[in-house]
């Protein structure tokens, strides 16, 4: 049986005003104005084999971070299945809950308990995950004295040692940091994937998944336009966006 | 699914709100002594000197009925907007969201236990003594978190959807104010509307409160069962109208 299979999924956002105040639920209810419907996903159909490493790739606002919010549990699609055997670890902002005003390691057990890591666990872990993060010197300092590098390499660490679901959903977050520390978070993850976890990882720039995933996904204003190996997907889909005048047509056709 | 550590979890968000709450503060820890202490100093000088009130004790009197209620505003407010204004974790995590209004109901417990000591402290000035009948307070504050934390998940559910749910709290805090035995005693009561007040859970748990203290006798059993029924009620009803309203609220954040 697969991991994961999504069947025809369709999410649908409606336009209401950004502001949520009484006032607006009253006019809601007395004007026939029908909000303009927008499709975040659009039919998407797909499965996923354990132990795979798929890059989801796809302009700003393609529908990428929607499909990873369905198959986290985040939201319901509007239509379709979505069917995920086995447990999800959700990384789709880093550092998700951290507050300048705590230190480095209040931080660190807030943010790894909010990623689903147990007591035990993240108390066991928290000398190498402060070790990885080179902060060993700082660690009990508030965050607000934290350089923005040293912030990120603490929400790196910490994102990188959550191996404790099968499956690892992951937003744009293996893009920043110094070269030698994004090495470091790379040589994580390949042993994550070699310990058979599943990776599904979005990013608008292919390059940063190259050695990491091998199939990838293409989502198109909320479609799937292309599924398959990650070279052959992500060279299209590189093409596609440095094409100055690009039809989607020509690309998929070609 | 997440699957965390619920426990651990909820125990890191009170901890964060406690340490954020006091550690910008010189002097931490004693303002949760001090506003209660200025309170009840002004409260007792009007009552005793202009309105001159029979009741004996009345600061302890007082304070018996102020700390409940605070408890209530503070953590029924907290529990109203925690779900807002953790926008960003019920956006990009899948923690399990009944734990934001509870969290923040709890948060406001250790400012609670140190005004309760207050009240211990009160209680060996007056020498009112302590009887073996203390040990039900307890009970009657676990069924009154449980009240709050029913009431806190259906207004914070609402809120993600109405904003003004929290102003709405807010003037309803104030109305409850008068409809809570703290400057009257409960034989002030007219006997029609006596029966009706012992559901008001805030007010049960004065009563219950000051028959342990001042009569040093077990509260009455009517009245332990109206609140459990309510709080019980309010914990049901709290549950169910989140568990239907959660699945907006990754659209209405």
């Amino acid at each position: 049986m697969s991991l994961i299979s999504c069947d025809n999924i369709t999410v649908r956002f409606r336009q209401h005003g950004s502001r949520q105040l009484l006032r607006d639920h009253v006019q809601n209810a007395f004007s026939r104005r029908q909000g303009n419907d927008f499709f975040a996903l659009r039919d998407v159909s797909l499965t996923v084999e354990p132990g795979e490493g798929i890059a989801i790739l796809g302009q700003n606002g393609a529908g990428k971070s929607t499909l990873l919010g369905v198959l986290g549990g985040l939201l319901r699609p509007d239509a379709g299945n979505v069917l995920v055997a086995g447990g999800v670890s959700l990384l789709l902002e880093l550092g998700a809950g951290f507050h300048f005003e705590l230190t480095g390691r209040e931080n660190l057990l807030l943010n790894g308990a909010v990623i689903g890591f147990r007591r035990r666990e993240i108390e066991a872990l928290a000398g190498s995950i402060i070790e990885f993060a080179e902060l060993a010197d700082f660690i009990d300092e508030p965050l607000r004295t934290y350089s923005a590098g040293m912030m990120m390499r603490l929400a790196f660490a910490i994102a990188v040692h959550a191996d404790m679901n099968p499956i690892l959903l992951v937003d744009e977050i293996l893009a920043v940091g110094d070269a030698a520390f994004q090495q470091k978070c790379r040589e994580r993850i390949r042993i994550m994937r070699r310990d058979g976890k599943t990776l599904i990882c979005v990013s608008h720039q292919p390059a940063t998944l190259a050695d990491v995933c091998d199939r990838a996904v293409w989502i198109h204003q909320g479609r799937k336009v292309r599924d398959g190996a990650f070279e052959e997907v992500s060279r299209a889909y590189t093409e596609f966006m440095t094409n100055p005048d690009r039809q989607l047509g020509d690309t998929i056709a070609g | 699914m997440w699957k965390g550590d619920a426990l651990y979890l909820t125990q890191q968000l009170v901890l964060k709100d406690f340490r954020i709450r006091y550690r910008n503060m010189s002097l931490g820890l004693l303002w949760s002594f001090l506003n209660p202490l200025i309170m009840v100093t002004i409260y007792t000088f009007v009552f005793t000197e202009v309105f001159k009130s029979e009741i004996p004790f009345f600061p302890l009197f007082l304070l018996s009925g102020l700390i409940p209620f605070n408890f209530f505003v503070l953590s029924w407010v907290s529990a109203t907007n925690s779900i807002v204004d953790n926008a960003a974790l019920v956006k990009r995590t899948s923690v399990k969201r009944e734990l934001f209004p509870v969290a923040g109901v709890l948060s406001n417990v250790l400012h609670l236990v140190l005004q309760l000591m207050l009240v211990v402290g009160l209680v060996v000035y007056y020498k009112v003594g302590f009887s073996v009948h203390w040990f039900w307070l307890p009970l009657i504050w676990g069924l009154e978190l449980i009240f709050i934390i029913g009431l806190g998940l259906a207004t914070a559910a609402v809120n993600v959807y109405v904003r003004d749910t929290r102003y709405l709290v807010e003037s309803l805090t104030l109305v409850i104010f008068w409809l809570v035995p703290i400057f009257y005693s409960f034989e002030m009561i007219p006997a029609k509307y006596a029966d009706i007040y012992q559901y008001n859970p805030i007010a049960a748990l004065v009563l219950a409160s000051r028959t342990v203290i001042f009569q040093a006798q077990a509260p009455h059993a009517a009245l332990l069962w109206k609140l459990a029924l309510v709080s019980f009620g309010s914990l049901i009803l709290g549950i169910l109208v989140f568990r239907r309203l959660q699945r907006g609220f990754y659209i209405h954040i």
